[in-house]
C-alpha cells in the first residue's frame, strides 16, 4: 500500500468526485442500507398498526403511504443498489479488469440516487401527503385520484430510471471489453454471468417504465387519457405496461443473488460448482421467460381465457430453469467438505427459503388458484420470501463473503452468526404465518382486519420486530470490521478460487493496472 | 389426503395450534367452513374444485421440498469437514440435468390439466337465471338487478367506535354492511362487474369468485350457491383510503323467499320515487342530510366538514358550501373532474341529493340559511 502513488484524495471530494469503482460500489452499499433501514421503518409502522384489530397508530390514508413508501425505497433504493453496489465492487475484481468501462457515468449513476430519493421521500412532507397507491400505482388511482405528491414521485421513478440504466450500460461495456485475457465468456464466474444478464433486462425494461410514469404525468397535468376510459383511454393498459417492466423487475432483483449463492456454495463446499453451463443457460432462459409472464400478476382484470392460459403455461415453466438452478446447488453440496461461516449459512437459508417461495410462487401461477390468492397476504408472504429471504439473504451472503477483501480484517465471526440466526428467526416469524392468514382470507394493503386474523397478525408483528432490530448487529459488525480484527489473508476462505482472491487483502485502491492472464 | 374430514385440518394447524394463542376471537362462520390457516372449501362446485387444486399443489410442492431439503440436509449433516469429510471433485452429469429437467416438467403437467379445466369452468358464463349488475364506488357497491329496477348501495355497518377502539369489537366486525347483496339458491347468477371510479375487486372466497371492477369495463363471472345462507368477503384492489372497509356480504335466500324479496324491494322503489314530488320541511331535510352525508360524504370531508388538508377539501366554511346554490348544486351532481370528487347526481336521488345539498350548507355554523326541495334538484338535472 505504501508504494500506491495513486491513493485516493482526501475529504469530501474523494467521494463527490472519485471515478473509482471500490469508491462507488461502498457508496451504493452505504447508500442501500440507509434506504433499508428507512424502509425497514415504514415497515415497522405498518406492522406496528397491525399488531391488534382497530386504528390504533395511524390512520388509514397515511398507512397507505407507508406500505407505497415501503415497497418503492425497499426495491429501488435497497436491494437494486445493493446489487449495483456489489457489481462495482466485484465485477472488475472478477474478470481482472482496472476499474468499470465508463468510469466517469459511474460516478453519475451513483450520484443521481441520493437525488432521486431525497425527491421521493420530500413527498412524505407535503400537503396531501406522499404517494399512497401502492408501489404499484395502478391508474387511475395513481392519476386521477392521487394526492399532488405524485408529480414528485414520477420525477424520482425516472431519476431512479436513469440510474440503473447508465449503471446497466456499465456493466455491460465493463464485462464485454475488459476481461482478462483468456478469460472466455464460459469461464465467466457466475456472479459476473448473472449481472451480465441482469444488466440486459435492465436495459430493456427501465425504459418502459419511464413511459408508464410519462403517461401518468400527461394524463394528470396535459389533459391526455391514456388510462381513463371516460376519456377513451383503458385503466388496464396500465397494468400491462407496468408488469412488462415489473416481472423482469422481479428478476433483476433476484438474478444476482443467484449469482452470489453459485460463488459462496463452492466455496464453502471445497467443491466445484456443479453443472456450470446449465447453470448459465438457466439463468438466461429465466431471463427470457421473464418476459412473456407479466400478467399473471393480472389473472383478475378478466383477460380472455386464451391469454389467461398463455400467461399460466408460460408462468408454470420458469419453474424448470429455477428448479435446475435448485437441484445444482443441492449437487453442489452433496460429497463436498463443508463448513458453516456465515456466508454459507446465508447461501443455505436462501436456498431453503427461496425454493418455499418459489414453491408458493408454483401455486399462484395456477390461474384458478390465483383466484383465492391474489391480492391476499398469501402473496405478501411469497414475495417477501423471494425477496427478503432472497434477495437480501443473498446480499447479506456476499457481503460477509467479500467484507475481508474489502476492509482487510475478517468480521467478528460469533456476532455475524448471531445476525444470521436473529434475522433467521425474525422473517420467518414475521413472513411465514402471512401465508395462513392470507389463505384464510386476508386481503393485503388494508389497516385494520376481521377478528379472526389476530393471532397471526401478532405473530407477524413480533418477527418484523426481531428483524428490524437484529440489523443492527449487522451495523456493528460491520464498523468492527473496518476498524479491527484479524488480518485476512489473500485468500481469505481456504476453498475459494477466483481473480478476486489473488490480490492482496484490503484491496488496493488501484488493482489489475497490468490484466492477469487466465487459463 | 383430499378427503373431506381433512380439509378442514390443514397440516400447518397443528404447529399454529402450538404457537402462540393469546387472544382468540375465533368465530364459527355462519355457512362454509372457514379455517384460520388454509383455504376455505367454499360451497359451490367451483370452490371445491379449486380447493382440491391448491391441496393438490401444496402436497406436490411439500413432496418436492421434503425430497430436496431431505438431500440437502442429509449433505449438511454427512458432508461437513469437522466430520472429516473430503470433497468429491465431479462437476458435470448430463444424464442427472435432463432427468431433472424432464421430471418437473411431467410434475407441471399434472397441475395444468386440472387448472385448464377448472378454468375454462369458471369462464363459462352462459345460461345464468340472474343478472346482478356490480359497481365499486370510493368505498361501497353498488348492487342491481336490471331486470327487475331495483338497485342500492352496500356499505360498511361496523360502527366507527368498534374501529377506533371505543366500543368492544362485534362478531363480524368490519365483515358486515347495512344492506347484503341479495341472490336465490340453486340458481346460476352471473354477476356483472365493473366501477365508477377507482379500480376495485369483488371477492367471495366462499364461491371462489373474485373478479376486479374496473371503470369503463364489464367483467364477468358466476356461482350456484347450492344453500341458503349468510356468506362474507371483501374488496382486494387497493383503491383509496377506506379500502379496508368494504366488505361484502352476500346473502343467499331459497328461491321462494328471493321472488318475495325482490318484490318488496321493487314496491319501496316504488314509494320512494313518490318522496320525489313531495316537499320536505328544513328540520326533515336537515335529518335525512346528515344520514346521508355521514353514509357517502365524511368518508373523505369527515364528519366534522373538515375535509383532510391536501387531499379532500373541507365543506365548513367552504366558497362552494356557502356560495351560490346553483354552484353547490352543480358540483355535487356532476362531480369535478380530475379530482376525487365523483359525479352524485348518478348515485343518490333527488331527496337525498336535496338533502345531503341542504345540510352541508347549513350544518358546522355554515349557516347559510337557504335550502333545496326535490323538485329543484329535478329541474337541475332536468338542464333547469
Amino acid at each position: 500500500m505504501g508504494a500506491d502513488h495513486h491513493g485516493p484524495a482526501k475529504g469530501l471530494t474523494r467521494w463527490l468526485f472519485t471515478t473509482n469503482h471500490k469508491d462507488i460500489g461502498s457508496m451504493y452499499l452505504w447508500f442501500s442500507f440507509a434506504m433499508f433501514l428507512m424502509g425497514g421503518t415504514f415497515a415497522l409502522v405498518i406492522r406496528s398498526e397491525l399488531f391488534q384489530p382497530g386504528l390504533q397508530i395511524v390512520k388509514p390514508e397515511f398507512f397507505n403511504q407507508m406500505t407505497t413508501m415501503h415497497g418503492l425505497v425497499m426495491v429501488f433504493g435497497a436491494i437494486m443498489p445493493a446489487w449495483v453496489g456489489l457489481a462495482n465492487w466485484m465485477v472488475p475484481l472478477m474478470i481482472g479488469a482496472p476499474d468499470m468501462a465508463l468510469p466517469r457515468m459511474n460516478n453519475w449513476s451513483f450520484w443521481i440516487l441520493p437525488f432521486a430519493f431525497t425527491m421521493l421521500a420530500s413527498s412524505l412532507f407535503m400537503e396531501g401527503g406522499a404517494p399512497n397507491f401502492g408501489w404499484t400505482f395502478y391508474a387511475p388511482l395513481s392519476t386521477t385520484y392521487a394526492p399532488p405528491s405524485v408529480t414528485y414521485f414520477i420525477f424520482g421513478v425516472h431519476l431512479m430510471g436513469m440510474s440503473s440504466i447508465m449503471g446497466s450500460i456499465n456493466i455491460i461495456a465493463t464485462i464485454m471489453n475488459l476481461r482478462a485475457p483468456g478469460m472466455t465468456y464460459m469461464k465467466m464466474p457466475m456472479f459476473v454471468w448473472t449481472w451480465f444478464i441482469t444488466a440486459f433486462l435492465l436495459i430493456a425494461v427501465m425504459p418502459v417504465l419511464a413511459g408508464v410514469v410519462t403517461m401518468m404525468l400527461f394524463d394528470i397535468h396535459f389533459g391526455t387519457s391514456f388510462f381513463s376510459a371516460a376519456g377513451g383511454g383503458d385503466p388496464v393498459l396500465f397494468q400491462h405496461v407496468f408488469w412488462f417492466f415489473g416481472h423482469p423487475e422481479v428478476y433483476i432483483m433476484i438474478l444476482p443473488a443467484f449469482g452470489v449463492v453459485s460463488e459462496v456454495l463452492p466455496t464453502f463446499s471445497r467443491k466445484p460448482l456443479f453443472g456450470y453451463s446449465s447453470m448459465v443457460y438457466a439463468t438466461a432462459s429465466i431471463a427470457f421467460l421473464s418476459f412473456i409472464v407479466w400478467a399473471h400478476h393480472m389473472y383478475t382484470v378478466g383477460m380472455p381465457i386464451a391469454g389467461e392460459l398463455f400467461f399460466m403455461y408460460a408462468t408454470m415453466l420458469i419453474a424448470v430453469p429455477t428448479g435446475v438452478k435448485v437441484f445444482n446447488w443441492v449437487t453442489t453440496m452433496f460429497k463436498g467438505s463443508m463448513t458453516f461461516e456465515t456466508p454459507m449459512l446465508f447461501a443455505i437459508a436462501f436456498i431453503i427459503l427461496f425454493t418455499i417461495g418459489g414453491l408458493s410462487g408454483l401455486m399462484l401461477s395456477l390461474a384458478p388458484l390465483d383466484f383465492q390468492y391474489h391480492d391476499t397476504y398469501f402473496v405478501v408472504a411469497h414475495f417477501h420470501y423471494v425477496l427478503v429471504q432472497g434477495a437480501l439473504f443473498a446480499i447479506y451472503c456476499g457481503v460477509y463473503y467479500w467484507l475481508p477483501k474489502w476492509t482487510g480484517h475478517m468480521y467478528d465471526e460469533t456476532l455475524a452468526k448471531t445476525h444470521f440466526w436473529m434475522t433467521f428467526i425474525g422473517v420467518n416469524t414475521a413472513f411465514f404465518p402471512m401465508h395462513f392468514v392470507g389463505l384464510a382470507g386476508m386481503p393485503r394493503r388494508i389497516p385494520d382486519y376481521a377478528l379472526q386474523f389476530a393471532d397471526y397478525n401478532m405473530l407477524s408483528t413480533i418477527g418484523a420486530f426481531i428483524t428490524g432490530f437484529s440489523q443492527l448487529i449487522f451495523v456493528v459488525v460491520v464498523i468492527k470490521c473496518i476498524k479491527s480484527g484479524k488480518q485476512a489473508t489473500d485468500q481469505v476462505w481456504d476453498g475459494a478460487h477466483g481473480l478476486e482472491w489473488t490480490v492482496a487483502s484490503p484491496a488496493p485502491y488501484h488493482t489489475f493496472s497490468v490484466p492477469p492472464q487466465v487459463r | 389426503m383430499l378427503r373431506a374430514q381433512q380439509r378442514r385440518r390443514p397440516l400447518a394447524g397443528s404447529i399454529a395450534t402450538a404457537a402462540i394463542f393469546m387472544q382468540s376471537a375465533m368465530v364459527l362462520a355462519e355457512q362454509g367452513a372457514r379455517s384460520d390457516t388454509n383455504m376455505r372449501y367454499g360451497v359451490t362446485d367451483v370452490s371445491h374444485r379449486v380447493y382440491d387444486l391448491h391441496m393438490l399443489s401444496l402436497w406436490i410442492c411439500v413432496a418436492i421440498g421434503v425430497v430436496v431439503f431431505g438431500v440437502m440436509f442429509y449433505s449438511i449433516f454427512a458432508h461437513r469437514k469437522s466430520r472429516g469429510a473430503v470433497a468429491s471433485h465431479f462437476h458435470e452429469s448430463t444424464k442427472l440435468e435432463i432427468a431433472w429437467t424432464v421430471l418437473p416438467f411431467v410434475i407441471l403437467l399434472f397441475m395444468a390439466i386440472p387448472a385448464t379445466k377448472t378454468l375454462t369452468d369458471i369462464y363459462n358464463t352462459d345460461d345464468a337465471a340472474l343478472d346482478v349488475r356490480i359497481t365499486g364506488y370510493q368505498w361501497k357497491w353498488k348492487y342491481s338487478y336490471p331486470k327487475d329496477g331495483v338497485e342500492y348501495f352496500s356499505s360498511l355497518r361496523t360502527p366507527r367506535d368498534e374501529i377506533n377502539n371505543l366500543a368492544p369489537k362485534g362478531e363480524n366486525y368490519l365483515l358486515d354492511v347495512d344492506e347484503p347483496l341479495v341472490i336465490p339458491a340453486g340458481k346460476k347468477v352471473r354477476f356483472l362487474i365493473t366501477a365508477a371510479d377507482v379500480i376495485h375487486s369483488w371477492w367471495m372466497p366462499d364461491f371462489s369468485v373474485k373478479r376486479d371492477a374496473i371503470p369503463g369495463f364489464v367483467n364477468e363471472s358466476w356461482a350456484i350457491v347450492p344453500e341458503p345462507g349468510i356468506y362474507r368477503g371483501q374488496c382486494t384492489e387497493l383503491c383509496g383510503k377506506e379500502h379496508g372497509f368494504m366488505p361484502i356480504v352476500v346473502r343467499v335466500l331459497p328461491e321462494g323467499e328471493f321472488s318475495a324479496w325482490i318484490a318488496t324491494r321493487k314496491e319501496e322503489a316504488a314509494k320512494e320515487r313518490e318522496l320525489m314530488s313531495q316537499s320536505f320541511t328544513m328540520e326533515q331535510t336537515m335529518e335525512r342530510g346528515k344520514g346521508v352525508y355521514e353514509k357517502v360524504c365524511a368518508a373523505c370531508h369527515q364528519p366534522s366538514g373538515e375535509g383532510i388538508p391536501g387531499a379532500f377539501p373541507a365543506l365548513k366554511g367552504s366558497k362552494i358550501a356557502m356560495g351560490p346554490i346553483e354552484g353547490h348544486l352543480n358540483i355535487v351532481v356532476h362531480g369535478k373532474s380530475g379530482t376525487a370528487m365523483a359525479a352524485f347526481g348518478a348515485q343518490l336521488n333527488e331527496v337525498d341529493l336535496a338533502a345531503v345539498i341542504t345540510y352541508e350548507r347549513n350544518a358546522w355554523g355554515n349557516n347559510v340559511g337557504d335550502m333545496l326541495q326535490p323538485i329543484d334538484v329535478a329541474n337541475f338535472k332536468k338542464g333547469k
